[in-house]
């Protein structure tokens, strides 16, 4: 370790959603790399300590090294040609960065997704329908006296979910912590998460939807018929327990995971869960709330919605922003062989797609903007290396519960931030709109020239 | 012997913590070349920790190595694989009008297989 070290106080770990700004990084800043990540679970702790100032090359064009310059130009070229782009990833960036990447998709028409779509995104379509019962995690901190996990496994993808927010801390009518809560779990595996339940409950899988359904007519007092046991394993007395205990706590809280939206019935279990938090409201208080993966996907929510209208799965080909989840969401566009180009931002979707998503992404041209190389970074006709946000990048990311975050990092990057990279790609391509008379792409006479977007 | 199963993709601690070191890195493809299945059905194939199995479903194949859980933890006919490319191998590009492709709780064939390492056969 050298001598020249500085302590990061209140630094953000942004590796997922709890986006956790109790960091106290200690940083050897000759050899440019974290040493000490003091508060981190042990996700966190992996975060910081690989990320090592590695001597990569700025950007690669067809697998030569190139200058960022040099790329930013293929790249707008790239999209200028193109007649039906897609913008995809972003859940891994700076809300700078996600701004400017849907500045790029209004300029040029293009479809804009984020990593939302294959999260997340069936809870977006369910919110649309039924609503969000909503809260901040301080909340829960301090007043939530029934935990429901939906769905999840915090221990191995949000550790200190538990440790920070809810279960164990004491809060202001919580004063005994884990003490003052019941902790649900349901799942259809036992995960390293269920210790920490006083409660675990083994669905079937494929039969969340069931229940929750079933959930929701107990709170009514409809009659539920003890075969429910036959169709989702789990029994009816347990399902009336529950209920009581949803009916007489003070504040409680559904934290649903990827196991409702992934699942057969995707954005109906999600509508089915949000439901019952709502139905619960005739009783007591009650909220529901994803939990979020990537560090600043709820960013990505909060930037595109504020800016479309719409929180993923948009298109700008006809000048103003239309949603349509199955028609613009990157795995439909791709697996139907429909775009001819993809800018993808902090995401790897050759290593997470469908086989016939990632076999057209490689007959396209792809520019890719990440910090490592990855599956995506290998298939890329041009591959930024960007500066990693939060530990050399600063900005704003928010949190699972669409708090804020203001990030601190640790020391300076020889590569540009995906902010950089996306900016000078959106200014090259308004010159190479000017100059090609107001439209982009093969079709450009059959694109509506919207007026350049003032930022 | 094949027998079809149901399986589940999900985060693991391992797989986040291998994450970190790099995705194209020996233990993330270790991480997520591992599926988990229950020791009873283990039993039943003839499968022992570490042997390989492979997976099929309409759209593609992996072969990757398995490993024993508890039958209480993980239910007969329930398999569990950390997000990666195997993976993503099996998943069907369907998504019912909604963006996502099921991920979770689809229906594979598992056969024990024997001979070819990992590398050549889930190419
Ligand atoms: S819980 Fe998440 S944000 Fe907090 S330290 Fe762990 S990985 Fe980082």
């Amino acid at each position: 370790m050298s001598e020249n070290i500085r302590t990061v106080e209140n630094a953000t770990c942004t590796f997922c959603g709890c986006v956790c700004d109790d960091m106290i990084l200690t940083v050897d800043l000759d050899e440019k790399r974290i040493t000490r990540a003091k508060n981190a679970c042990v996700l966190g702790r992996a975060w910081f300590s690989e990320h090592k100032h590695e001597e990569r090359p700025y950007a690669l064009i067809r697998g030569k090294e190139a200058s960022t310059a040099e790329a930013v130009e293929e790249a707008a070229q790239i999209l200028a040609k193109a007649r039906f782009p897609v913008t995809y990833g972003l859940s891994d960036t700076t809300c700078e960065a996600q701004r400017q990447a849907l500045a790029i998709a209004d300029l040029i028409g293009s479809n804009l997704d984020t990593t939302t779509s294959v999260c997340h995104g069936p809870s977006g379509i369910a919110f649309e329908g039924i609503g969000e019962s909503t809260m901040t995690l301080g909340e829960v901190k301090n007043r939530a006296d029934l935990v429901i996990f939906w769905g999840g496994n915090p221990a191995a993808s949000h550790p200190r979910l538990f440790t920070r927010y809810a279960v164990t801390p004491k809060g202001m009518y919580v004063p005994n912590g884990k003490k003052d809560r019941t902790v649900v779990l349901v799942d259809v595996r036992r995960t390293p998460s269920v210790p920490v339940a006083d409660i675990f409950i083994q669905v079937k899988p494929r039969s969340d939807f069931e229940v929750l359904w079933a959930l929701r007519a107990l709170v009514k007092g409809r009659r539920v018929s003890p075969s429910i046991e036959q169709r989702t394993g789990v029994a009816l007395a347990t399902l009336e327990d529950l209920v009581n205990r949803m009916k007489s706590c003070q504040y409680g809280v559904l934290l649903f995971g990827m196991g409702l939206t992934m699942t057969r019935g995707r954005h109906f279990n999600s509508g089915a869960l949000l439901a019952l938090a709502t139905d619960l409201n005739e009783y007591t208080h009650f909220v529901a709330k994803p939990v979020r993966g990537h560090g600043n996907v709820t960013g990505a929510d909060n930037i595109v919605s504020w800016q479309t209208g719409f929180p993923f799965g948009v298109n700008f080909s006809r000048g103003y922003p239309r949603f349509n989840p199955g028609e613009f969401t990157t795995v439909d566009l791709l697996s139907r062989g429909e775009v001819d180009a993809a800018l993808i931002i902090a995401s790897d979707p050759a290593s997470n797609f469908p086989r016939a998503a990632v076999e057209h992404l490689r007959k396209i041209p792809v520019i890719v903007l990440d910090p490592n190389p990855t599956e995506t970074t290998q298939l890329a006709h041009v591959a930024f290396t960007t500066a990693t946000y939060g530990i050399n990048v600063p900005g704003t990311v928010y949190r699972m519960d669409d708090v804020p975050i203001t990030l601190r990092p640790a020391f300076e990057s020889p590569y540009p931030s995906d902010e950089d990279v996306l900016t000078a790609i959106k200014n090259r391509l308004r010159e190479l709109r000017l100059a090609r008379g107001g439209a982009y792409g093969a079709g450009a006479t059959q694109k509506v020239a919207a007026p350049l977007p003032s930022d | 012997m094949a027998e079809t199963m149901s399986l589940i993709a999900g985060r693991s601690s391992k797989q986040g913590t291998s994450l970190c070191a790099g995705k194209l890195e020996p233990e993330y493809c270790e991480v997520t070349s591992t599926v988990e299945m229950n020791v009873n059905d283990m039993a039943r194939l003839g499968l022992k920790d570490g042997d390989r199995v492979r997976l099929r479903t309409e759209v593609g194949e992996a072969v990757v190595h398995c490993k024993g859980r508890d039958a209480a933890d993980l239910p007969l006919g329930v398999l569990f694989i950390a997000y990666g490319p195997p993976s993503s191998q099996l998943m069907g590009s369907d998504t019912a009008g909604t963006g996502m492709p099921l991920s979770k709780n689809f229906e594979v064939i598992v056969e024990p297989v024997t001979g070819q390492s990992i590398g050549e056969e889930a190419r």
